[in-house]
C-alpha cells in the first residue's frame, strides 16, 4: 500500500513539472512581451519598459526564469493580479469555496441519482426502465450545459418565478464569510431564512453542473453492474440461496463500485470545465467565472496561475481517487 | 510442380474485411437508437450541404423592421420567418441551417486533426516503447491534467479568438485520448503471432505499424472518433458562447446563444432554438457512437 | 424414492437467431448417498440442466419439465422464496473456476459465514467456530487465520476447498459439482476429487459430478449418464459403461482415450458425429 502510494506520487512529478512548464510558457508565448501586455494600449517608455522587465526577472536566461518561477510557487507566490493589484493566491482562495460548494453539491447529486439509476437499468436490462434511464442519460450526456442553464432560468425563474436568476444569496442577507461555503455560513449567521435563501440560489446551478456527471455516472454504473452481474461469484452468491436484493446490492455492487468510484473521481475535470460555463450563466462568483473575466480583461498573471492552480487541484483529487481505489479494491490493498 | 506451389498465398484481405463491415452493420442496424441517430445525422449533413440553396433568407441579412419576431405558431409571428428573427432581425432558421455547416465542419476538422495526430503519436509510443513512449505519454498526461475546456480557453487566449483557432485548440485537447487508445491497442497487438510472422516475413517498421497493426486497432478508435466529434461540437459551441470561438456575425450555434443572452426574458426562442439544434446534433452523433461501440465490441455482442 | 428426480427436462435459450434448445427431454434421478456422473463434451447441456435445478439460469432461458422433485418437494411449482430456503442449504453447487467463483471483495470468512447466517441463523460466535471447523474439514491448514484472507491471496486449489466448505456448510443432501477440477493443476485435481468423495461418504450426501473427463468418472461415480448435444445417449452403472457401452457415442468417447487408442492415430469424437449425421 505504501509502495503503491509512493509509486503514484513519483508519477506525479513529471506531470507537475509539465504543468508548471505549460503555465510558465503561457506568459512567454503570448504575442508581445509581458510588459507590453501588462501596459496594454497605453504603451510604455523604453526606460520604464527595461526597468519593469528587470523587476519581473524577464531579462534572465530562460532556465533561470523557470527556476525562479518554481521557487516562487513553492513559496506560495503566484504573482499579482494586474486588475485588482492583489495577490493571485488571495483572489483564488476568496473565490475557491464558492466553486467547491457548487461542485460538491453537484457531484453529490450526480452520485445520489446516478448510481441507483445505473443499478436499476442494469438489473432491468432491455426492459423499458433500462431504455428510459439510458435514453435520459444520453440526452444529459449530450447537453450543452450553458444552454441547459439558460433554459432552466427561462422556465423556473422567468416563467414560474421559483428560483433566482443569479448570485449566491438574496441581497438582504449580509454576513461575513467564515468558511466561504454559503450553506454553512448562512446557518452560522443565525439569520432567519438565510439558509433557505442560499439553498434557493444553489439549486439551479447545481442541477446544471450535475447534468453531465450524472449521465456519465449512470452509464458507467450500468455497464459496471452488467459486467459484474455476469461474473461467477454473483452466480455463487445466488447459489447460496441469498435474496436477490443482497446479491445485487452487496455482492455485485461492491465490485461494480470500484470502477464507478474512479469515474466519479474523474469528474473533477468535467466539473471544473462545467464550472466555467455554469458560473458564467448564473453569475456564480467562483473561479470559473473569475477565469473567464480574467481572460476577457487580459489579466494574464491570473490566467497563468489560475490554470496552474486548477491543474494542481485536479492532480490532487486524482491522487486521492487513486488511493481510494486502492482502499476499496482488496486486490491492490493486500499486495 | 513448382508453378502450382507458388499460387497459394492469395487470401484476399478485402473479403473478410467486407464481411466484418456487414456484420458491424447487422448489429448496428438492430439498435433502434443508432439508426435514428444516423438518420438525423444524414439529414443534418444534407441541410448543411444545401444550406445556401434551401435557406429561406441570407443568414446575416438584417430585416430592420422585424426585430425579435416570434416563431410562426406564436401570436405576432411572421410566416416568412418560421423560427422567428433575432435581436437584429436575422432569420433564425436560415442561421441555423448555415450554422449546421460550421458545427459539422468543426467536428470533422477537429476529429481529423486529433485522430491523425493521436494515431501517429500512439503508434510511435506503442511501437518503440522506451524513452519515446515515456516522453509522448507524459506530454499526453500533462494535457489531460487540465480540464479540456479550460485548456482550450487558454490556448485561444494565446492564439487569439476565432473559429479556426478554436478548432485547433479543441483538437489539441482531444488528441491525447486517441494517442492513449492507439498506444494501448498497439502494445496488446504487437506481441500477437501475426505481427511476429509479418516481422519474420521481412515487413519494415512503417509497414508493420500502418498496414499490419493499425487496422486491428481501429474499432476503439472509430468509437472514440465519434464521441470526439460530438465533444468537439459541444466545446466549440461553449467557446462560442464564451465569446472566444466563432465571432459574430458567423451563425455558429454557440455564438448565436451568446448574442441573444440578454433577451432571455423577452424572447425565449432566440435562446431555445439554437440550443435544441446543438442538442439534437450532439445527441444523434452520440447515438451513432453508442451503436458503433455495441456493434464493434465483441464482448457485448452475445445476447 | 430418489433424492432428485427429473422427467423430460427441456431448457431453451432465446437468442438473436431464434430459440436454441440446450437440453431436450432429459430424465435423470439421483438417490441419497449415490454418486452420479454426467459426462459429455462442452455444449452437451450437462451444466445447463443442473443450473436449471438450482434456478441459476439467465432470464433468457426457459425451463420446462414434466417433473422436478427434490426430497419430496416439487421444485417446479415452488415460490422463489421457498426455493431459496433449499438452494444453498439442501442442494449446494460448486463450480469450475474456483478463484472467479469467490467474491474478490470479501474475505473467505465472510463468504463462508454468510451461508450459515442466512440458512441456519447462527450467531456470530457459533458461525465463526463452525467456519473454522468447516475449513479444517476441507483440509485448509491454519483455518482461523485464513478466515480473514481474500480469494486472490489463495491458490486455485485452496479456493476450491473454500467453495466446497461453503457448499457443505449446511450439511446438504445433494451436492452438485460442475467440473470441479478442470481449472486446477493435475496434482491438485486428485486431492480435490478425493476430498469430494470422502465428504460424500462422511456426510451421506448425494453427489452429482459433471465432467468431461472419463477418468474422473471411473474414479468417483456409481452411475453415469452420457450426454451429447442436449440429449441423453446412455445411462448405466459405471462398470457396464466401461465394459459394455451401449451407445455408439460412448464407444467413440472411450476409444478417444489415449490409453485405448489403437494404431498410430488418436480417434476423435468428430468421426462419430459424422457417422451419426
Amino acid at each position: 500500500m505504501l509502495k503503491f502510494l509512493l509509486k503514484r506520487l513519483a508519477l506525479l512529478i513529471p506531470t507537475f513539472i509539465g504543468v508548471t512548464l505549460v503555465a510558465f510558457f503561457f506568459i512567454r508565448i503570448l504575442p508581445g512581451d509581458p510588459v507590453q501586455v501588462l501596459a496594454g494600449e497605453r504603451g510604455v517608455s523604453p526606460e520604464r519598459h527595461a526597468e519593469v522587465m528587470r523587476q519581473l526577472g524577464f531579462d534572465l536566461p530562460l532556465w533561470q526564469q523557470y527556476f525562479n518561477y518554481l521557487t516562487d510557487i513553492f513559496r506560495g507566490d503566484f504573482g499579482t493580479s494586474f486588475a485588482s493589484k492583489r495577490p493571485v493566491l488571495y483572489e483564488f482562495f476568496s473565490r475557491f469555496p464558492a466553486t467547491v460548494e457548487l461542485s460538491l453539491c453537484a457531484i453529490f447529486l450526480a452520485t445520489l441519482l446516478g448510481v441507483p439509476a445505473g443499478i436499476l437499468a442494469a438489473v432491468n436490462r432491455g426492459k423499458w426502465i433500462d431504455q428510459a434511464t439510458m435514453g435520459t442519460a444520453l440526452v444529459g450526456y449530450s447537453m450543452p450545459i450553458f444552454w441547459w442553464g439558460l433554459l432552466l432560468i427561462i422556465f423556473f425563474s422567468g416563467y414560474l418565478h421559483w428560483t433566482p436568476v443569479s448570485g449566491r444569496i438574496a441581497l438582504n442577507y449580509f454576513f461575513k464569510p467564515v468558511t466561504g461555503f454559503m450553506l454553512i455560513d448562512s446557518l452560522l449567521s443565525g439569520q432567519k431564512g438565510a439558509f433557505t435563501s442560499a439553498l434557493h440560489y444553489l439549486i439551479l446551478p447545481t442541477v446544471v453542473l450535475a447534468t453531465i456527471p450524472l449521465a456519465v455516472i449512470a452509464r458507467q454504473t450500468r455497464s459496471a453492474m452488467l459486467e459484474v452481474l455476469g461474473e461467477d461469484y454473483v452466480r455463487t452468491a445466488r447459489a447460496k440461496g441469498l435474496p436477490s436484493r443482497r446479491v445485487v446490492a452487496l455482492h455485485a455492487l461492491r465490485n461494480a463500485l470500484i470502477p464507478v468510484v474512479t469515474t466519479i473521481g474523474l469528474q473533477v475535470g468535467v466539473l471544473m470545465a462545467g464550472a466555467i460555463l455554469t458560473e458564467t450563466v448564473f453569475s456564480w462568483p467562483g473561479i470559473g467565472k473569475w477565469m473567464i473575466e480574467s481572460v476577457n480583461k487580459r489579466d494574464y498573471f491570473v490566467v497563468q496561475s489560475g490554470l496552474l492552480l486548477i491543474a494542481l487541484i485536479i492532480m490532487t483529487v486524482n491522487l486521492i481517487v487513486d488511493v481510494l481505489y486502492a482502499i476499496i479494491n482488496p486486490r491492490i490493498r493486500h499486495q | 510442380m513448382t508453378d502450382t506451389t507458388t499460387t497459394p498465398v492469395t487470401a484476399p484481405p478485402v473479403q473478410p474485411r467486407l464481411a466484418g463491415l456487414r456484420e458491424v452493420w447487422y448489429y448496428f442496424s438492430h439498435s433502434r437508437g443508432a439508426v435514428i441517430g444516423l438518420a438525423v445525422f444524414v439529414a443534418l449533413v444534407i441541410v448543411a450541404l444545401l444550406a445556401p440553396w434551401i435557406a429561406p433568407h441570407d443568414p446575416i441579412f438584417q430585416y430592420r423592421d422585424k426585430f425579435l419576431t416570434p416563431p410562426v405558431w406564436q401570436a405576432g409571428g411572421d410566416p416568412r420567418f418560421i423560427f422567428g428573427t433575432d435581436a437584429i432581425g436575422r432569420d433564425i432558421l436560415s442561421r441555423l441551417m448555415h450554422g449546421a455547416r460550421y458545427s459539422l465542419l468543426i467536428g470533422a476538422v477537429v476529429v481529423t486533426i486529433s485522430l491523425v495526430g493521436g494515431i501517429i503519436l500512439g503508434l510511435l509510443a506503442g511501437f518503440f516503447r522506451g524513452w519515446v513512449d515515456a516522453l509522448i505519454m507524459r506530454i499526453m498526461d500533462i494535457i489531460l491534467a487540465f480540464p479540456s475546456l479550460l485548456l482550450a480557453l487558454v490556448l485561444v487566449t494565446v492564439i487569439g479568438p476565432g473559429l479556426f483557432n478554436a478548432m485547433l485548440a479543441i483538437a489539441l485537447v482531444l488528441q491525447p485520448h486517441f494517442a492513449r487508445l492507439t498506444r494501448a491497442a498497439v502494445i496488446s497487438e504487437t506481441n500477437r503471432e501475426y505481427v511476429t510472422s509479418a516481422r519474420l516475413a521481412g515487413a519494415g517498421n512503417l509497414r508493420l505499424m500502418f498496414r499490419t497493426i493499425l487496422p486491428n486497432c481501429l474499432a476503439p478508435l472509430i468509437v472514440q472518433a465519434t464521441l470526439s466529434f460530438s465533444s468537439a461540437i459541444l466545446d466549440a459551441a461553449a467557446l462560442g458562447f464564451l465569446g472566444l470561438g466563432a465571432q459574430p456575425p458567423i451563425p455558429e450555434w454557440g455564438t448565436m446563444l451568446a448574442d441573444s443572452r440578454e433577451f432571455i426574458t423577452r424572447a425565449w426562442w432566440v435562446i431555445t432554438i439554437p440550443g435544441i439544434a446543438i442538442l439534437i446534433t450532439v445527441l444523434s452523433i452520440n447515438l451513432i457512437g453508442d451503436g458503433l461501440r455495441d456493434a464493434l465490441d465483441p464482448k457485448l455482442k452475445r445476447s | 424414492m430418489p433424492l432428485l428426480e427429473i422427467k423430460n427436462l427441456t431448457v431453451a435459450f432465446d437468442t438473436s437467431v431464434g430459440l436454441f434448445k440446450a437440453v431436450e427431454g432429459i430424465d435423470l434421478h439421483v438417490d441419497a448417498r449415490e454418486v452420479l456422473a454426467i459426462v459429455g463434451e462442452s455444449g452437451s447441456g450437462k451444466s445447463v440442466e443442473m443450473l436449471a435445478v438450482m434456478g441459476l439460469l439467465p432470464p433468457t432461458a426457459t425451463v420446462t419439465a414434466d417433473r422436478m422433485m427434490f426430497d419430496g418437494k416439487d421444485l417446479l411449482n415452488m415460490s422463489v422464496a421457498d426455493k431459496r430456503k433449499i438452494i444453498g442449504k439442501d442442494i449446494a453447487m460448486i463450480f469450475q473456476e474456483p478463484v472467479a467463483s469467490l467474491n474478490p471483495c470479501f474475505t473467505i470468512g465472510f463468504q463462508l459465514e454468510e451461508t450459515l447466517r442466512f440458512h441456519l441463523g447462527m450467531d456470530k460466535r457459533t458461525r465463526r467456530a463452525r467456519a473454522i471447523e468447516l475449513l479444517e474439514q476441507v483440509g485448509i491448514r491454519d483455518a482461523a487465520s485464513r478466515l480473514s484472507a481474500f480469494p486472490h491471496q489463495m491458490s486455485g486449489g485452496q479456493c476450491q476447498r473454500v467453495m466446497i466448505a461453503i457448499a457443505i456448510a449446511c450439511n446438504p443432501k445433494l451436492l452438485i459439482a460442475d467440473e470441479p477440477t478442470t481449472a486446477l493443476d493435475v496434482t491438485v485435481q486428485k486431492q480435490i476429487l478425493d476430498l469430494l468423495v470422502r465428504l460424500q461418504a462422511e456426510h451421506g450426501m448425494g453427489l452429482i459430478m459433471i465432467t468431461h473427463n472419463i477418468g474422473v468418472v471411473a474414479e468417483t461415480a456409481d452411475r453415469v449418464i452420457v450426454q451429447y448435444r442436449g440429449h441423453k445417449m446412455e445411462e448405466s452403472d459405471v462398470l457396464t459403461l466401461f465394459t459394455a457401452p451401449k451407445s455408439g457415442y460412448t464407444r467413440a468417447l472411450l476409444s478417444a482415450l489415449p490409453d485405448n487408442a489403437t494404431g498410430d492415430r488418436l480417434p476423435t469424437i468428430g468421426e462419430y458425429v459424422e457417422a451419426a449425421s
